[in-house]
């Protein structure tokens, strides 16, 4: 199971015959495996990683770090599962240290995220600050080096 | 003025040229060949390591080291040889660090070997054990193992090698070519033999991290180093490496873990003719062995998610070939097809533009079988495997 989820992980387009054959695994074991693993929400979904500066259409993505009061019954959760239900925000992290959650936004300007800020997230309940920090470029994402041409040469035969 | 090949030394004329070598030059210059030939992971070191040596260089650190290696260095070797192979040194005496095993066992047999002693090795093996063995002017016994045994080595076959003249036995498991790891009842047997016969052992360990067992071979195979046995540590010049765990081959580091009179000895021929490895290199080992255990469990499983491919498809192809417990190679038995080694390999190379190496290359036991590596990305593999289909095919419809 670890090792089909790592598999996944690095790229989720293998064919349950090519998970099978790397894994030493039969089909229907691989596909059953599959099957539990959505079913509990172990996998939550698939998708594909895009370096952003390559894609025609341009939006802009923000880290935002929130400060929560928290609940007395709940602590955090009743407002971070809030926050997280916006369909701007692709993650949402409750975090230790100096702030409470990391928010990343997606939208189309720099207007549509601040709106998002001052009109959604912080008039929340709870909010007692935001600070929003913009992304500018895409160096590496999700596992994967942006733009990453290198090549070396190996002999062709060795001992 | 006399014929310049007239000049060359004896021990040196009589070694034969490598038939990797010649193999080397045939694949070379063809174009589209995918090259299983390789005996290299084709992972670039892990990043962490490389960013090690760079910030090395930085801090100018381009000086000699201490002939034995980095005191630092060799510290770390000592615990990480402790906790993989459950076996102690002394990082004082005991460990000297080379220019890669290939130099360690060259220092070995130099300093062990007077002319006419003999040293007992396993074949098929390692292209340069023959030829090591002789320049030390050492005279190299060589025991067949056999396709039928998955080529491991038989205490009997030892047993009946040994003379009045034997003096090391050198062994290596996992084995390049052939992947074989040694059953511990038949290690044990062998430890016992080295013992009853007053040999020393050799024993070259360097795929010892890449073993597949369990499920799939996605666990890591459990490896049991000769020189842990009883009464082996005091008779063992254990061997190893930086290149094959942890994809460092062009780092050129190796190092020999012993008994100090030993690497005493060893040190001798290392402090004139090499001086010490390279301290950048040195430094990056350091960061290897600190940090780059998960970084090298990950490379192992992509080599096991490999090796799960060969097997499935040389089996469907009917090309027997036997699950190897380690490193990173198949040697497939293609004895069936009514060609040699060289021939088989030739004409794949010629027909479908696959290089493997032909299997006499590591000795004559190799007949019959080419070794195939899995270290080469998992798109090129299947498309090898696409063709060595088509070309077994057409050898069984003739």
């Amino acid at each position: 199971m670890e090792a089909l989820i790592d598999l996944l992980q690095k790229n989720a387009r293998l064919s349950t015959r090519e998970m099978s054959e790397r894994l030493g695994k039969t089909e229907s074991e691989i596909e059953s495996a599959l099957a539990a693993l959505i079913a509990d929400r172990t996998i939550l979904g698939f998708h594909a990683v895009v370096d952003p500066d390559r894609v025609e259409k341009t939006g802009v993505s923000a880290l935002i770090e929130v400060k929560l009061t928290p609940e007395r019954e709940g602590g955090f959760d009743r407002f971070a599962q809030r926050i997280a239900k916006f369909d701007q925000v692709t993650s949402c992290y409750l975090m230790s240290g100096g702030y409470d959650l990391t928010v990343i936004v997606e939208g189309d300007d720099l207007r549509e995220v601040a709106r998002f800020v001052s009109d959604k997230l912080s008039t929340i309940d709870g909010v007692v600050s935001t600070a929003t920090h913009f992304q500018l470029k895409v160096y590496k994402q999700s596992g994967f080096i942006a733009a990453d041409s290198s090549t070396s040469e190996r002999l062709p035969v060795t001992p | 003025m006399k014929p310049l090949q007239n000049r060359i030394a004896d021990v040196v004329k009589n070694v034969p040229r490598s038939g990797i070598r010649d193999f080397f030059e045939l694949v070379q210059g063809r174009d589209d060949v995918i090259s299983l030939g390789v005996g290299e992971p084709d992972f670039s070191a892990p990043w962490h390591i490389r960013e090690a040596a760079i910030y090395s260089l930085e801090k100018g650190q381009t000086s000699y080291t201490s002939n034995l290696g980095l005191m630092s260095l060799r510290e770390c070797i000592v615990d990480y040889v402790r906790d993989q192979f459950a076996v102690s040194y002394d990082a004082g005496t005991e460990v000297l660090v080379t220019v890669g095993v290939s130099e360690a066992l060259d220092l070995v047999c130099r300093a062990l070997l007077n002319p006419g002693d003999e040293v007992i090795y396993h074949e098929p093996c390692y292209v340069s054990y023959n030829p090591s063995i002789a320049m030390a002017h050492g005279v190299a016994v060589s025991i067949q193992t056999r396709v039928e045994d998955d080529f491991e080595l038989k205490a009997a076959d030892v047993e009946a090698a040994i003379t009045e003249k034997s003096k090391i036995l050198l062994l290596n498991f996992p084995t390049n070519p052939t992947g074989a790891v040694e059953p511990l009842s038949e290690l044990e047997k062998i430890a016992e033999l080295a013992v009853k016969h007053d040999l020393i052992v050799v024993t070259d360990e360097i795929y010892s991290e890449l073993m597949y067992s369990g499920d799939s071979g996605m666990e890591r195979g459990k490896h049991v180093s000769i020189a842990s046995l009883p009464g082996m540590r005091e008779r063992t010049v254990l061997l190893h490496g930086f290149s094959k765990a942890f994809a460092m081959t062009g780092f050129r580091l190796g190092y020999a873990c012993a008994p100090s009179v030993l690497t005493e000895a060893m040190m001798k021929i290392h402090q004139y003719s090499m001086l010490c490895a390279p301290i950048m290199s040195q430094m990056a080992a350091i960061e290897a062995l600190k940090n780059g255990a998960n970084e090298m469990e990950k490379m192992r499983r992509a080599y096991a998610q490999r090796r799960n491919l060969m097997l499935k498809r040389f089996g469907e192809m009917g090309v027997p070939c036997f699950a190897p417990g380690g490193a990173f190679y198949m040697f497939p038995d293609i004895r069936k097809f009514g060609l040699t080694s060289q021939e088989f390999s030739l004409r794949l190379l010629e027909e479908e533009n696959v290089a493997v190496v032909p299997g006499n290359a590591f000795g004559e036991a190799g007949e019959g079988c080419v070794r195939a590596c899995y270290a080469t990305a998992y798109d090129q593999l299947e498309i090898a495997l696409d063709r060595i289909e088509a070309f077994v095919g057409r050898l069984q419809a003739n």
